[in-house]
């Protein structure tokens, strides 16, 4: 229900991504590299949460835009910093060379607009739009290439949500993807979303030994879900610090902002209650399992409509 | 344990509790205002269903001295319906974002209730007396033959069992593009304002096709928008004072007399940042979700996400006053944020004297402060503790490693129970604490 590794990071031993003067909890000079990695894990996936937070804040009912304004101040605020630290760049450049314009996502050519202005003018990037806040927004399709071998192939943010699914300015490997073998990728990104969905869900259960192994990492997945596991070791280092792994069951988070809207049935009582009980070091199988179950019956409901 | 308010020491205990014990909520049933009258005889409650619900206090029974008087429903009415906005193809909210009550000036009540869009001003009136005798109607009301009529006589008054009506006087619509969050009557009982996210109107009460735009936030590029109007409030006794708040935890108090756009504000209320504790959600803990005058007018109190602070309107770069609610969701603020908790509008209110206030946390835990002896006391509104007359318990949430009995651990709170809304009633010790869908009426306990 709750990405583990990002609460982990950010809440449970109080290592929230400062803005400015904290250099993290340890203060080895050696480290020092780890540590801003580390950091900008939790940056990178501080942004990916607001990011998907302003896609799907818009549903039947006007959305609510003091929510929105600080959430994107947020966002324009990390922005801010990851282009004073020069990872914004490098992020940006990474993105244009891994994608075709077809898979442009929604997000990254406004957040790559800002920083292309920002560059010729030399100023700090403006102001994070918060699109649509005068008129209704429906959130974008955007059309997924299959293609096999880069891991932009899955829209679908999650195995659960079809309104997430249509906010698809996500790319990248399928819920609990990185560990997938490719056969069931390419098989995947052959049917639409709908079934991409029941699919992943069994899947989901056939890797789930799979899912807490770490994988190799490519540039193709940006603004992604992906899962926080172990770091692996990195084919790019540079690349692999930029983006960072979110738990798959971040689409719970849909369920939440859904669940916010309508009559709560789970509360974040749940997330809150995980924290003290993981250690800062492996998942284990048996919590990932409790949330996968968790996550099925939720799948099910939403595909039959109860 | 003693309880703290109101300048003495004394305990609060349950009084009555009002809504379904059904674990599931009808999300129609979610109360989402509470207000007491000027008087607090009416005690007044809105719903995510468009409804107002009005209790009023029976006085006292003679048999039971002991005993205040409960609160019973005096009125339940449709204040507003859902609607669609057919240009914008969205939906707008029949959800009941504020209501207050006008001062009472005969014999009905009259108060204001808003949705998103539209306010409306709702007349309640008894009716206790029927007339009889009619010359033209017959008894069941059917019009009589005239030449059936050969003598003339006068109605009489009749007592008939007691109605209590609620009718719609005034509706005031088309004001606002944006969502309304506040409304707040005047003190010169005519005009009142209206605040949406970026704009404030001022209303005269008996006009309805027009309003004076007073404050306007609005940048003209929307890409620029960085800050938002949260709350409004007229002063008690200066008509021509008003505060707003904002997204990023300043208050603006505005003079109406110093001009007719009040984009300029009088005093700018807003404290320095503490840099040790900055992070990426210092700006929005520190958005205000409510703000409200002292009934002296002399102080004004604001609600972040963390704490209320107490600010003397002579002073404005800092409050006067700190208080924390629950600082030990300071760590969790991320998780907060993830499941959107962070965004929570708590209100805040101030007992008749100004000596206490009151605000609410989750887990159903509210918590009140004396102004005077600086202490500070959590209290839980649940069914658990219902018994009448029950003395509340109070609560603590533990925030080291070693939880003591009794105290609950931050990772046990549940934080879908929110205590959003609270009243106080304007002269007694008697509170209003809306927990979802149940209202809880505590009063202190009357030896």
């Amino acid at each position: 229900m709750f990405p583990k590794g990002t609460k982990r990071k950010f809440s449970d031993s109080g290592e929230e991504p400062v803005c400015s003067g904290d250099q993290g909890p340890s203060a080895s000079p050696a480290a020092a590299r780890t540590l801003s990695s580390s950091y900008s894990l939790q940056r990178q996936s501080l942004l990916d949460m607001s990011l998907i937070k302003l896609q799907l804040c818009h549903m039947l009912v006007e959305p609510n835009l003091c929510r929105s304004v600080l959430i994107a101040n947020t966002v324009r605020q990390i922005q801010e910093e990851m282009t004073q630290d020069g990872t914004w760049q490098i992020m940006t450049q990474a993105l244009a060379a891994a994608q075709c314009p077809a898979d442009r996502l929604v997000a990254t050519e406004v957040l790559c607009r800002q920083t292309d202005a920002a560059a010729q003018a030399g100023q700090s990037p403006k102001p994070f739009p918060v699109s649509g806040l005068e008129e209704g927004y429906h959130s974008e399709e955007v059309v997924m290439d299959g293609d096999v071998e880069a891991e932009v192939t899955m829209s679908s943010l999650s195995p659960v949500s079809p309104q997430l699914s249509s906010a698809s300015y996500l790319p990248g490997p399928f819920g609990m993807a990185p560990c997938w073998e490719e056969e069931e990728e390419d098989g995947d990104c052959e049917e639409d979303e709908e079934e991409d969905s029941e699919e992943s869900v069994s899947e989901e259960e056939e890797s789930e030994p799979d899912h807490l192994r770490a994988d190799s990492r490519t540039g193709e997945q940006v603004f992604g879900t992906f899962e926080i596991k172990h770091p692996a070791p990195p084919p790019d280092p540079a690349l692999e610090e930029l983006f960072s792994d979110v738990d798959p069951s971040y689409y719970d988070l849909d369920t939440v902002l859904t669940g916010m809207q309508s009559t709560p049935k789970m509360g974040p009582y749940d997330l809150l209650e995980s924290l003290s009980s993981h250690a800062p070091t492996a998942l284990s199988s048996s919590s990932s399992c409790r949330s996968d179950l968790n996550e099925l019956d939720h799948i099910m409901e939403i595909i039959v409509g109860s | 344990m003693a309880g703290v308010a109101g300048g003495n020491d004394f305990q609060w205990c349950f009084s009555q509790v009002k809504g379904a014990i059904d674990e599931d909520v009808a999300e129609a049933d979610i109360i989402s205002t509470v207000e007491f009258n000027y008087s607090g005889d009416l005690l007044a409650t809105g719903d995510k269903g468009g409804r107002v619900v009005i209790f009023q206090h029976e006085q006292e029974s003679k048999n039971r001295p002991h005993l205040r008087g409960e609160y019973n429903v005096y009125s339940t009415f449709q204040s507003h319906e859902p609607e669609f906005d057919y240009l914008k193809s969205l939906e707008i909210e029949e959800k009941i974002n504020k209501i207050r009550w006008l001062p009472q000036q005969n014999a009905a009540h009259f108060l204001l209730s808003t949705n998103d869009k539209t306010i409306k001003l709702w007349k309640i009136s008894e009716r206790d007396k029927r007339a009889e005798g009619y010359n033209l109607k017959d008894e069941e009301g059917r019009l009589r033959e005239p030449y059936r009529i050969t003598s003339l006589r006068v109605p009489v008054l009749m007592p008939m069992d007691l109605m209590v009506e609620a009718s719609p006087r005034r509706i005031f619509a088309n004001a606002h593009t944006y969502h309304i969050n506040s409304i707040s009557v005047n003190s010169d009982h005519e005009t009142y304002l209206s605040a949406d996210d970026l704009r404030i109107n001022l209303w005269h009460l008996e006009i309805t096709d027009r309003s004076f735009n007073i404050v306007d936030i609005k940048p003209a590029n929307m890409e620029e928008l960085t800050e938002v109007i949260t709350a409004a409030e007229c002063h008690p006794h200066q008509c021509n004072v008003f505060v707003y708040s904002s997204s990023k935890g300043t208050i603006r108090l505005c003079d109406m007399r110093a001009a007719a756009l009040c984009d300029r504000h009088s005093k700018f209320f807003e404290e320095p940042e503490d840099p040790s504790s900055r992070s990426f959600f210092s700006e929005i803990i520190s958005s205000i979700s409510d703000v409200k005058f002292s009934h002296s007018g002399r102080y004004m109190m604001t609600r972040d996400y963390l704490s209320v602070k107490v600010w003397d309107l002579n002073m404005e770069n800092r409050p006067v006053e700190t208080y924390q609610v629950h600082e030990y969701l300071r760590s969790k603020l991320c998780s907060l944020y993830e499941n959107d908790c962070i965004f929570d509008k708590f209100e805040c209110c101030w007992n008749g004297s100004d000596s206490a206030i009151m605000t609410g946390s989750y887990n159903n835990f509210f918590r009140m402060f004396d102004r005077n002896t600086r202490r500070d006391i959590t209290l839980e509104a649940s069914r658990e503790s219902s018994k009448p007359r029950a003395t509340l318990k109070p609560r603590k949430v533990s925030t080291g490693g070693k939880r003591k009995k009794d105290e609950i651990s931050v990772d046990s709170l549940d934080f879908n129970k929110k205590i959003l809304h609270t009243a106080w009633h304007p002269k007694d010790n008697v509170i209003a604490v809306a927990a979802t869908n149940n209202l809880y009426i505590f009063q202190d306990k009357i030896n």
